[in-house]
């Protein structure tokens, strides 16, 4: 097949979120992989729900169904049970995925269907214009929480692992090789992939993930996951998340001269990415990269396994308990 | 105890045209299985039938109470036989709570055939029984036959190494096989059918047919048993039949019809009373081409088969009324994304949980008008358990060619109903049409059939046609996101239009009753059987009246203002509060409409509407 570029995957609409918001980056990273994955083009669907990150589809030439308010995954179920040989992306934001579609995440991760979610969170109904969302944090102050927010936010990567997806990544808007990285990393994984990635709303969150972007504090408050190495961090690298037992805590050290007893993440190990997963600043950095990654099948594998070659004409399937008027 | 001695004697021979057989007894005797067992061999044997199961809501009542009563009815015999009948001619009861619930089925001088050997003290309180009916005379205007099955089970597998308990389990078959020598029918099939069903308990199988020729044998030899019947065998035409219920009959439609289009089926459902059985019998079809799906809600089910039908499945979803109030959003996603699917629903009483097993026409509104915005989509209704095949299948021939939702309403009373289905041969079926689909570089997901004014079907990974398309109104032709209000009236106009022109497809509406009249009985979907039947009676009867049973709800026939117009009085019969009356009054002003409603959780039969006709005399 002939190579493709991330300009094969251009609409040609005019695209409509806010100058500065942070799903530009996303979907640079979204057609990088698009195009880096050898997949023929028209094999390509991507199906959003309602939102400012589900329009997403109308900026992608390739097949695409923006659909209704968290009924994506639900959509896409259907393309890509009916199809497993198509790549299918599911767009999604944090109202969208855990909030009114809550219910649809929870058992596409239970049934291992082989959806790519990648859900923009950034902490707010922004398309509806700045009402709390299942992401924002506890105390923020929004349209619907002036007395600041009585609800306890959910952590994405840390439901998916504990739901048993095989894959799960974080990674933030502003830094778009990680972003299409653990994208690309999503599409090769079989079974359902889960990919958080913060994304700034410039008019509700602009300054929501600071901290993770700013070049004074970003090494403090990010660790970046990786498999089989220690989880260093801070600007001098002189800081790691080490597990003491089922207790993750933060060690300071000599950079030259880093302990040889850091804890080693394993990808692999549910416990660990439970736990890594769970993590959220102020008291730890935030654990960004591939945080859980397996190998399960998927439900569309099993479907397809355990069901006969052609269901016959009824002709046939009722040969059996007919008879016949002469 | 009467053991009959083998000796010639006179037996009785009545001719009848049909009769109705009622079978009851606790919901673990095996009420259904002996009914659809005895359903087969009456189709076998070349009769018309119709069967209708009452089973209660809860899967295990209390043994031998009131509630925990299971039961069968059937009518079978010549042309004649358009449903499951009203009142039986005969009462099988397995135990007196069988008895104590059925008998308002019954019109006096009709039999009973009891199993004595339940109507124990016990039992016979636990049905507020205060004396045995069977003895004590109050049951002097029947005809009653007792006979201690359980008895004459243990004897008849005094030999047998099965425990007490299992042995009384085959009592239901010592039964089947009394009605088999009073009905003349054949044994050999339903033991042929324990041999298969039990092929991994042969001492069970074996316990079930010795006890079934048994039953055919006491009867045969037994005084009290002095009179047989023959029924009357339909007109049927030849070909290779099968028993099927109005829920079957809608999955092998939709695998047919996939098969005729020759793309994948996809049945996305989530389970509800009293369509579950769709998914039933789905799933055990299951293959690479017939794709069925589970889902987690009423919501992803139709998602997910809205995503199939992107994906270019012939796809449906099924459900019964709470979980189509669910389904209802996204039902306006297909309508303005112009997609086909097939949504069937299988009414039962409401509103909310309602009456879940019982039989209801409630839900042509919500079909009709329940959707946010101007939503049309096109609504059928099944007429019967077989024609549940050929409505589903013209559903989705409608659906591919005009790029539609259809919602398809049949009910509880023909969902669960049986009757036997001539099976068609595919060469036989209506083709598919399809929108023609351009080039590649002429491609434009909402240019439009001149004729029917549907979209072109392009689907992944079909090269060149990658193309979006969604819930936000689409700009006419190209299909991408539109807030030009001239467009949004445009497209309004477009999909109004669209469905009105499904009306081409529209066979000429058929009038029951030949000669003229000026009154006119008019149902829709399940009460075809009583109101056709009525109208037939009727007629013999010298009576003037014409019936109109409507399989097309939205659009309605083009020739139904015509049709109304000759009439003086036009009587909507339907089992809802009124709900065709409504629309027939506001599609056709000058018509009389008369509403005649029902809503006890039954059918309609042919009896009530004999009395409407009557009324008019």
């Amino acid at each position: 097949m002939t190579k493709l570029t991330p300009a094969d995957f251009s609409s040609n609409l005019p695209i409509k979120w806010c100058p500065g918001c942070g799903n530009y980056a996303i979907i640079t990273a979204v057609k990088r992989v698009m195009a880096e994955l050898e997949i023929e083009h028209e094999k390509y669907v991507v199906v959003s729900g309602i939102g400012c990150s589900s329009r997403f589809p109308y900026y992608v030439n390739v097949y695409g169904y923006h659909t209704i308010h968290g009924r994506a995954i639900a959509v896409a179920t259907g393309v890509k049970l009916s199809n497993p040989e198509l790549m299918v992306f599911v767009v999604t934001g944090d109202g969208d995925a855990l909030s009114i579609g809550g219910n649809h995440l929870i058992h596409g991760i239970r049934r291992n269907i082989g959806l790519k979610v990648l859900m923009f969170n950034n902490r707010i109904y922004a398309l509806t214009k700045g009402q709390a969302s299942p992401t924002t944090l506890f105390g923020a102050k929004t349209k619907t929480t002036p007395q600041g927010n009585f609800d306890y936010p959910f952590n994405p990567v840390s439901l998916a692992i504990n739901l048993g997806a095989p894959f799960v990544a974080r990674s933030i808007d502003s830094d778009i090789n990680l972003t299409s990285s653990v994208i690309f990393e999503a599409a090769k994984n079989e079974g359902f992939a889960f990919v958080e990635i913060l994304q700034k709303c410039v008019v509700f969150t602009d300054k929501e993930f600071d901290v993770f972007k700013n070049i004074d504090t970003k090494d403090d408050f990010v660790v970046r996951i990786e498999n089989n190495k220690p989880m260093i961090f801070g600007k001098n690298k002189n800081k790691a998340i080490v597990l003491k037992g089922f207790t993750p805590v933060v060690v300071e050290f000599d950079p030259s001269n880093p302990p040889s007893d850091l804890t080693i993440y394993d990808s692999s190990n549910i416990h660990m990415a439970s736990i890594i997963s769970s993590l959220m600043p102020p008291e730890f950095p935030l654990p960004v990269g591939i945080l859980y990654k397996i190998n399960k099948k998927s439900y569309e594998k099993i479907f397809y396994e355990n069901v006969g070659e052609d269901t016959g004409s009824i002709e046939s399937i009722l040969k059996d308990n007919s008879y016949e008027i002469k | 105890m009467n053991k009959g001695k083998k000796r010639k004697r006179d037996i009785d021979i009545s001719i009848k045209e049909y009769t109705v057989i009622r079978f009851a007894g606790d919901s673990g005797d095996g009420i259904q299985l002996v009914g659809n067992q005895f359903a087969n061999a009456t189709a076998i044997s070349g009769n018309v039938l119709s069967t209708l199961p009452d089973y209660p809501a809860e899967i295990r009542a209390p043994q031998g109470s009131i509630g925990g009563v299971s039961g069968f009815q059937i009518a079978f015999g010549d042309d004649k036989v358009m449903n499951p009948g009203n009142k039986a001619d005969f009462l099988v009861v397995m135990n007196p709570a069988a008895l104590k619930v059925n008998l308002k089925y019954l019109d006096k001088g009709s039999v009973i055939i009891a199993n004595s050997g339940n109507f124990t003290e016990e039992n016979l309180k636990k049905a507020g029984y205060t004396s045995n009916p069977l003895e004590d005379g109050s049951l002097s205007n029947y005809r009653v036959i007792s006979v201690d099955v359980n008895s004459l089970v243990e004897e008849t597998l005094s030999e047998s190494p099965l425990t007490k308990a299992e042995k009384l389990k085959t009592k239901n078959f010592f039964m089947l096989g009394l009605l088999y020598w009073m009905f003349d029918l054949p044994v050999d099939i339903t033991a042929q059918w324990i041999d298969k069903k039990f092929a991994k308990k042969p001492e069970i199988a074996e316990a079930n047919k010795k006890v079934l020729y048994a039953g055919y044998n006491y009867a045969e030899n037994t005084e009290i048993f002095d009179a047989k019947y023959k029924i009357e065998k339909g007109n049927l035409e030849p070909g290779i039949y099968h028993n099927i219920t109005g829920n079957e009959a809608v999955c092998y439609a939709l695998i047919t019809a996939s098969r005729k289009l020759k793309r994948k089926c996809y049945y996305g459902s989530y389970p509800i009373t009293p369509a579950s059985e769709i998914l039933h019998t789905f799933s055990k079809l299951a293959s690479k081409n017939v794709v069925v799906f589970q889902a987690e809600d009423e919501i992803a089910a139709i998602c997910s088969s809205i995503g199939a039908s992107f994906a270019g499945c012939l796809s449906a979803t099924g459900t019964s009324g709470p979980g189509l109030s669910l389904k209802t959003e996204a039902l306006g996603l297909a309508v303005i994304s112009e997609l086909p699917l097939v949504v069937i629903d299988v009414q039962r009483g409401g509103p909310s949980t309602g009456l879940p097993t019982k039989t209801e026409q409630s839900d042509l509104f919500i079909s009709l008008f329940g959707r946010h915005g101007d939503c049309p989509v096109v609504v059928l209704a099944a007429f019967s358990p077989s024609d549940c095949f050929y409505t589903v299948y013209e559903a989705a021939r409608i659906a591919v060619k005009y790029m539609t939702p259809v919602i398809v309403l049949t009910s509880a009373y023909i969902a669960q109903g049986s009757q036997p289905l001539r099976i068609p041969r595919e060469e036989e079926l209506k083709d598919f049409e399809i929108t023609n689909l351009p080039l590649p570089h002429e491609f434009k997901p909402y240019l439009r059939d001149e004729k029917t004014l549907s979209r072109p079907w392009a689907y992944p990974p079909l090269k060149g046609y990658q193309h979006r398309i969604g819930g936000l109104e689409k700009l006419h032709i190209e299909g991408n996101i539109s807030y030009d209000p001239e467009n949004h009236q445009i497209m309004t106009n477009l999909r109004r239009e669209k469905i009105k022109r499904v009306s081409l497809e529209i066979p000429p509406t058929e009038i029951y009753g030949d000669r003229k009249s000026d009154i006119l009985i008019l149902g829709w979907g399940s009460t075809y059987g009583a109101i056709k039947s009525a109208i037939i009676e009727s007629i013999k009867e010298n009576i003037a009246v014409n019936g109109v049973v409507l399989k097309y709800l939205n659009p309605l026939p083009p020739d139904l203002g015509d049709i109304l117009s000759k009439y003086k009085k036009i009587y909507v019969v339907e089992e809802n509060d009124g709900q065709m009356a409504f629309v027939l009054r506001a599609n056709y002003k000058n018509a009389n409409i008369i509403s005649k409603t029902k809503v006890c959780g039954q059918p309609y039969t042919k009896e009530e509407i004999l009395k409407i006709i009557q009324s008019e005399k």
